[in-house]
């Protein structure tokens, strides 16, 4: 069979700095081809050039074929022509990627009318039929909305229609799901399956996630620097990779089915500039396996298996990690049973309510956002407590009213032995010396017209511990950092590092308690493992407590003792991070973990799924009852009509199944799903 | 590795940026020649035997001689005398003005924007009176008060009436700052409002603030200028850059010496100021391009 689209040695360069080299693959009708690598990697500048989507300052040479048909240099009109109808984009942030001002019905018509002969009404209606393939209720009456009235699934299911619109022969996704939330992300990946059995394109499908690459992809590539460092088999790839780069990967992502504890293996340092690449192999300043012979030339792609490559000259030498047994103890440090120990946190029937206001010069309230609806639980000494939950969930409201040391709008906060409704000055300011927090975003969090000394001297001077100058240094040293690197900028330093310097300031007075926003997430994978090792690591050492804040469910086992799953404002499930993995009882837990993609193709393969529909209701307008019942798989195919009606009644709290397991639902039962 | 920084002196952030601004060739030159002017409104007179009270009866409006090195006016006074007693005055007013000014704004517009609720309102509707009120015929008014040694009032009426509109923006940026994780990580660390104010706010919006302040230095010696031109502001027998323009202006096209110095001196002041306001902003902006 002849490959639909086939792209030869591409290279692509801005001025000086050459940021694709030598790409070459090929896809078949029906094939979905993974290209994988970290940002900067190449990956998306590669599909841009591919559509002839690149802006005028790039050069590309090489070639690419769509059936045949040379693309590079091809006239304007030529690639208009086959835009949108032979081959179709998919964008990363689907909010960008439709206008605002036309309605989505509009939009898909529109797209139906610039390659087909049909009329006006024709072309409505057939945008309705895909509205109603890609999985949209109601698609007559939501065919009329705009963009902004769609929630961002829902948007990125429009933009499928779309791309599918004209039976297009490829689709290339740029990272289709890495804005949505993982049942979100779950769903969507489904309709991107479905589309392509109802079109039988080939699908290229650009990620840095592997999970989303093992379940999906025939074949995958692996880029690094700008280049291809292996191709194969999705199987190949994943069990037998033989680039060292590779199998890094696969051993720096936590994953959610296994006990946790395997120590994550980071790849050290960070990934060269495209304008600075070391001589030889780019990755041999980062590889374990390197030798003097790595820097001589830079390796070309090996023939190491049945349609598998690896640029490597030790390939034969690359083997799979294999997992080792963790390093830190399970148990608590001092070897307390958790009743024994004492809570550093106490959150007991949290409420925060925002008011809904309308009107700009007589404010009027029209409604109540019900962000924190009674949230209990508590931190003991010693241990990490996950705090997971998809985006609107509450879960960063929960910790802002933690970090506020405020009085709750109802409830209690109890932060080392002291209610928040009864503190004075002097004790808020001590709390405020043994409780931290770390952010998402270290770009952000870190002031940048501070030098990283004065931001570390910062908490040193407000709490009143004389010079600063010698602790500054001990703490660029724990947390692994240069000390003679003090007088830089924020700005100066990789991801990794800046995460590192907010780490540092946080234990810069010796906290007790440290409240951590998804510390990681902004992080690619490689680096993210060396900062959730530095923070385990540091948690044993200095006998912290942790709050750890996230979305995903994978890191979270990773570094969590206990875990609370939050739902539309409420908990629903919390308890030992392993009884809950293992077998969560809640319906959403259940349905949570099984949506997250395993780095794993054959269990990503073999799994069932258990998908939720449709999207978070509004915490304004939470359903009555259970707040989870209107997507509860459990409430839609199992219960009978009197069991339901309990659910619409009456608000589920957290009942204990279990020693240390407890789910927020009247018919929980325990599941295995991973 | 930790005795290394211990044995140094702390990394802060003052001697970071003042590191970096001399390391730039601008803010050397721009500084230097600051300092030269400085020093030749203060020193340069004690180098004439001539003073800018003095008149020379035998030589008016006489061309730049060995006697007058740069000529004298239509009154028989030393050119070179009165332009460096007006270049003081311009010097002190307008560096001073524009300094008060931009720091009220800073102030003012952090305050207002931090705070919010009442402190915000009050501080605003401040601001819009000062805005509505007719600052010429203010300082015209009370220009009868800046008589001889009152220069600190006249410096202060000044800035009081250029700060208005950068409070305003310092506001709207303040307002957007305080979003920003860094201010919430300061707070939560139990840094109190008014340090996080001095500390984060201000130094992020040093860019907007040193070109303000910049553009201030001219404006201020252009109101001085103008309000002497009309005769309020700097008192005769004293003298300033303003009094001097206008003066000269009259006599520029026949006699170039009794305008051109003080015209030339106005714009190396200027120039001066700018380029140490580009070579401090640059230091100050860690993003900025790094200085050779």
């Amino acid at each position: 069979m002849t490959p639909v689209l086939e792209v030869t040695d591409l290279n692509v360069s801005f001025g000086d700095v050459v940021a694709v080299r030598g790409v070459s693959y090929a896809v078949r009708q029906g094939e979905v081809l993974g290209i994988v690598g970290e940002s900067g990697s190449g990956k998306s500048v590669t599909s841009a050039a591919v559509m002839g989507l690149l802006p005028p300052g790039a050069t590309v040479t090489g070639s690419v074929r769509l059936h045949g048909k040379e693309l590079i240099g091809a006239r304007q009109r030529e690639l208009t022509a086959f835009r949108g109808k032979t081959m179709s984009m998919v964008f990363q942030d689907p909010l960008s990627a439709l206008t605002p001002v036309y309605r989505v019905g509009d939009q898909i018509a529109e797209a139906v009318r610039v390659h087909q002969k049909v009329t006006r009404t024709q072309a409505a209606a057939m945008a309705v039929e895909l509205l109603d393939l890609v999985g949209i209720p109601n698609p007559a009456q939501r065919a009329l909305a705009f963009p902004h009235e769609f929630s961002g699934g829902m948007r990125q299911r429009a933009v499928i229609a779309m791309a599918i619109a004209n039976d297009p022969d490829v689709i290339i996704c740029d990272e289709p799901t890495t804005a949505l939330d993982v049942t979100i992300q779950a769903q969507v990946l489904e309709v991107l399956k479905k589309a392509q059995r109802e079109t039988g394109a080939a699908i290229v499908m650009i990620t840095h996630d592997l999970g989303v690459v093992a379940g999906f992809a025939d074949r995958v590539l692996v880029m690094y620097a700008g280049r291809p460092v292996e191709v194969g088999g999705v199987d190949d790839i994943y069990y037998g990779p033989r680039m060292p780069y590779t199998v890094g990967l696969l051993s720096s992502i936590p994953r959610v089915d296994t006990d946790g504890r395997h120590p994550l293996v980071p790849i050290e340092g960070a990934p060269p500039s495209p304008a600075a690449l070391p001589p030889g192999c780019p990755f041999a300043p980062r590889c374990p396996m390197r030798l003097d012979a790595c820097e001589a030339a830079e390796p070309p792609l090996f023939d190491v298996g049945p349609a598998h490559q690896a640029a490597c000259i030790r390939w034969q030498d690359v083997r799979p990690r294999v997992a080792a047994k963790h390093a830190v103890p399970v148990e608590p440090r001092d070897g307390r049973p958790r009743q024994d120990r004492q809570p550093v946190l106490k959150v007991d029937g949290l409420v925060k309510r925002y008011p809904l206001l309308r009107g700009s010069v007589f404010k009027r309230r029209v409604g109540t956002v019900h962000a924190v609806a009674g949230v209990s639980f508590e931190v003991r000494e010693g241990e990490t407590l996950g705090l997971v939950g998809e985006s609107g969930c509450g879960k960063t409201t929960t910790l802002m009213e933690i970090l506020e040391l405020a009085e709750p709008q109802e409830g209690r906060i109890v932060v080392l032995g002291h209610d928040t409704a009864r503190l004075g000055g002097a004790e808020r300011m001590a709390i405020r010396r043994d409780m931290q927090v770390v952010f998402q975003d270290p770009l952000a969090s870190l002031d940048p017209r501070m030098t990283v000394y004065d931001i570390l001297a910062e908490p040193l001077r407000t709490h009143g511990r004389g010079d600063p100058g010698g602790r500054v240094a001990e703490l660029l040293d724990l947390v692994g950092l240069d000390p003679s690197h003090a007088a830089r900028y924020p700005q100066d330093f990789s991801g990794g590092q800046r995460q590192r310097i907010g780490i540092a300031r946080a234990l810069a007075l010796e906290p007790r308690f440290l409240a951590l926003d998804e510390p990681v997430s902004a992080l690619d994978v490689s680096i993210q493992a060396g900062v959730i090792n530095l923070l385990d690591a540091l948690k044993a050492e200095l006998g912290l407590s942790y709050l750890f804040v996230a979305h995903d469910l994978a890191v979270v086992r990773y570094i969590a003792d206990r875990v609370a799953v939050m739902y539309l404002g409420r908990i629903a499930e919390i308890g030992q991070v392993d009884a809950v993995y293992e077998a969560p009882a809640h319906p959403y837990t259940q349905a949570l973990l099984s949506a997250i993609p395993l780095p794993d193709p054959v269990r990503e393969r073999s799994r069932r799924r258990i998908l939720l529909e449709g999207d978070l209701p509004s915490p304004a307008d939470p359903p009555s009852g259970c707040r989870f019942r209107t997507r509860c798989p459990k409430f839609r195919a199992e219960l009978t009509d009197d069991e339901r009606a309990v659910c619409v009644a009456v608000e589920p709290s957290v009942r204990l199944l279990d020693k240390d397991q407890g789910a927020a639902c009247h018919y929980a039962e325990k599941l295995e799903v991973t | 590795m930790t005795a290394l920084l211990v044995g140094r002196r702390a990394p802060s952030r003052l001697r970071v940026v003042a590191w970096r601004f001399f390391q730039s060739t601008q803010g050397r030159i721009g500084f230097a020649v600051l300092v030269l002017l400085f020093l030749l409104a203060f020193a340069g007179p004690a180098l004439s035997p001539w003073s800018y009270t003095d008149k020379d009866f035998t030589a008016f409006l006489s061309p730049p001689s060995a006697e007058h090195w740069f000529g004298t006016l239509q009154t028989g006074a030393d050119v070179y005398a009165v332009t460096l007693r007006g270049m003081r005055k311009s010097l002190i007013v307008g560096l001073l003005a524009a300094l008060v000014s931009t720091a009220l704004a800073a102030v003012v517009g952090a305050f207002a924007g931090y705070f919010s609720g009442w402190t915000d309102r009050t501080l605003t509707w401040g601001a819009d009176l000062l805005l509505v009120l007719p600052a010429f015929l203010i300082l015209a008014v009370m220009s009868p008060l800046f008589g001889a040694g009152q220069w600190v009032l006249f410096v202060i009426m000044l800035a009081l009436f250029l700060w208005m509109v950068t409070s305003k923006i310092v506001r709207g940026m303040t307002i957007s700052l305080k979003q920003r994780e860094f201010i919430q990580a300061a707070r939560f660390m139990g840094v109190s409002p008014v340090r996080i104010i001095f500390r984060h706010i201000i130094p992020n919006l040093s860019s907007l603030l040193i070109v303000d302040a910049t553009l201030n230095v001219s404006a201020a010696i252009l109101t001085e200028t103008s309000l002497s031109y009309f005769g309020f502001g700097i008192q005769p027998p004293d003298v300033s850059f303003g009094t001097l323009i206008a003066d000269g202006s009259r006599t520029a096209l026949y006699a170039p010496w009794t305008f051109w110095f003080v015209a030339g001196l106005l714009v190396v002041t200027v120039l001066a100021v700018n380029l140490i306001g580009d070579a401090l902003r640059d230091a100050f902006d860690p993003a900025s391009r790094r200085p050779r």
